[in-house]
């Protein structure tokens, strides 16, 4: 393993002491392991809180700011945040509007956002939760844990963000997240398995000549394993997939993402781009807005995750709002 | 039980955690994100200090301190489902010592809280795989007159098997349920944290 620390257990502390260090417009609580914005929230104004586990940077600490988030909870590399952080974010930036808590579909961060937001209550605070599921590659069923939570994330905290800084209240909100949750779907590929520090090698084995498919963000294996092809054919499959499970029409507008996984040039994410802009064109969808960077990561992990967003006049004026957070800056 | 041994207990799982971590971390990362055995670690080394300078006035008070102190140290599922367990037992344990029938009792409103709270059943290849056959086989020592540490002994043996039975199941539950198929022939880290604890319990109350 070669990383650029200090020690496996001292990353996330390390971290965040920088993240304080670049950022004025934050403020970072080292203690409760909380990034807030630096300037107080406005009374009245709603506050988003997300968190999740470290390793998928910028996610969530680098969406905080104006138009975004109003705090972050990192936990551990790819572990769930505990409720005692969640709690401290909350108190920190609730302006009396209440909270809204945005949490990706796993397990650990269901269970300890769901804890928080009783401890929440308990303090008096209102709490509301929109939970991400936009992950095809997982089956929903009673038979797993359903989908995960990936790249909608960022257009839920962006939309979601811009609609409560205009002073919509918990309700409005929580109910325009999840309806831009609702509009999501995402699938991965994965050409390299992602190193944690904790463990010091990869999570699997994947040989030069084959890829993931439906890879997850925290280096868990995906559905199935398959010889590499080139970019058009992989675009294809994972559009296949999208689209299949939730169809758009001639005409239909869309937000798409291409999202590297940390260890992906960007000329190969144009190169992916460009493919998908094509077959979308093809079928008469229209890409209204897009992102085309790395935004959800895996930590090293080389790969690409799409995410498309059936979008309508409300959802792109709220993406189109200022925005100014250390990731996703404009308008201001 | 009294509340010497069930400090005691509290770190033996300690030490047999952090003698296991990276086996638990190399199950972990076949089927899940190879981060249990640091998670557990973590945990429990968080109890053990936070029951250092604890004078406890019951049995259940020393497990509702470690429930407490693994969910606000763990972190992902783990922290939540089993500091939920380690509270529910040991509020079902308010006094000073607590017999076989009190603590099979205990175990069972342990298990009964997980189960609540990840919505697993046995046979979704999760922690439960292992608790449940350790509750039945505890239970049924204490139902016919056994002594705690015959209980415990029984109820390692039947957490182990369980244990070792979740290989070829396919996970339902957990991070490890995205796999589908791809999940069987693994071991679970769950259940395998799980059968350390129950050994743990064992080899504490027979070396009293």
């Amino acid at each position: 393993m070669k990383k650029l620390i200090n020690a496996p257990e001292a990353v996330l502390e390390d971290a965040l002491a920088g993240i304080a260090a670049a950022h004025p417009t934050l403020r970072v609580d080292a203690e409760n392991k909380v990034i807030a914005r630096a300037d107080a929230t406005r009374p009245g104004k709603v506050a988003l809180v997300s968190g999740g586990g470290s390793g998928h940077e910028p996610l969530h600490g680098g969406f905080v700011g104006l138009g975004m988030l109003d705090a972050a909870c990192p936990g551990e590399v790819f572990t769930s945040p505990v409720p005692g952080q969640m709690l401290a974010a909350a108190q920190a930036v609730d302006g009396g509007a209440g909270v809204l808590f945005i949490v990706k579909n796993y397990t650990g961060d269901v269970l300890n956002f769901q804890m928080a937001a009783e401890l929440a209550a308990e303090e008096g605070i209102t709490v509301a939760t929109v939970l991400i599921d936009d992950d095809v590659a997982v089956q929903d069923s009673t038979w797993t844990a359903g989908r995960r939570g990936t790249g909608a994330t960022v257009f839920v905290e962006k939309i979601a963000g811009a609609l409560a800084e205009q002073g919509a209240d918990l309700a409005e909100v929580a109910e325009m997240g999840r309806r831009v949750n609702d509009n999501s779907r995402s699938f991965a590929v994965a050409l390299t398995a992602c190193t944690t520090p904790a463990s010091g090698k990869p999570g699997f084995d994947l040989p030069d000549d084959e890829m993931e498919i439906g890879v997850g963000i925290h280096g868990e294996p995906g559905r199935s394993r398959e010889q590499l092809r080139p970019a058009k054919e992989i675009v294809a499959t994972a559009l296949d997939a999208i689209l299949a499970d939730q169809p758009l029409n001639t005409g239909d507008e869309t937000i798409v993402m291409v999202n590297g996984l940390g260890g992906t040039p960007l000329l190969e994410l144009y190169v992916v781009f460009n493919e998908v802009a094509a077959v979308l064109a093809d079928k008469d969808i229209v890409i209204a807005r897009n992102l085309v960077g790395s935004y959800v990561t895996s930590l090293d992990m080389a790969g690409v995750s799409l995410t498309v967003c059936k979008a309508d006049a409300d959802i792109l004026s709220l993406w189109d709002a200022p925005v100014n957070t250390p990731a996703l800056r404009w308008g201001t | 039980m009294d509340i010497d041994l069930a400090r005691t207990w509290v770190q033996a799982i300690a030490a047999a955690v952090d003698k296991h971590k990276d086996h638990l971390t190399q199950l972990d990362s076949a089927i899940g994100d190879a981060d249990h055995g640091v998670n557990m670690h973590r945990g429990f080394s968080a109890a053990t200090t936070a029951l250092t300078d604890y004078t406890p006035p019951t049995v259940g008070a020393v497990l509702v301190k470690t429930g407490t102190t693994l969910i606000s140290s763990v972190g992902g599922a783990s922290g939540p489902l089993y500091g939920s367990a380690f509270r529910a037992i040991g509020k079902a344990l308010d006094t000073p010592t607590a017999d076989t029938q009190q603590f099979a009792a205990a175990l069972a409103a342990g298990l009964a809280s997980v189960q609540q709270l990840g919505a697993a059943a046995p046979g979704d290849k999760t922690m439960i795989d292992a608790y449940a056959p350790a509750l039945a086989a505890f239970q049924q020592q204490a139902n016919s007159g056994s002594d705690f540490a015959t209980a415990a002994r029984a109820a390692a043996d039947a957490a182990e098997d369980g244990m070792r039975a979740t290989i070829p199941l396919q996970a339902r539950k957990g991070r490890a349920s995205y796999l589908g198929a791809r999940s069987i022939g693994h071991q679970d880290p769950g259940a395998t944290s799980t059968a350390l604890i129950f050994r743990a319990l064992a080899e504490t109350v027979t070396a009293r």
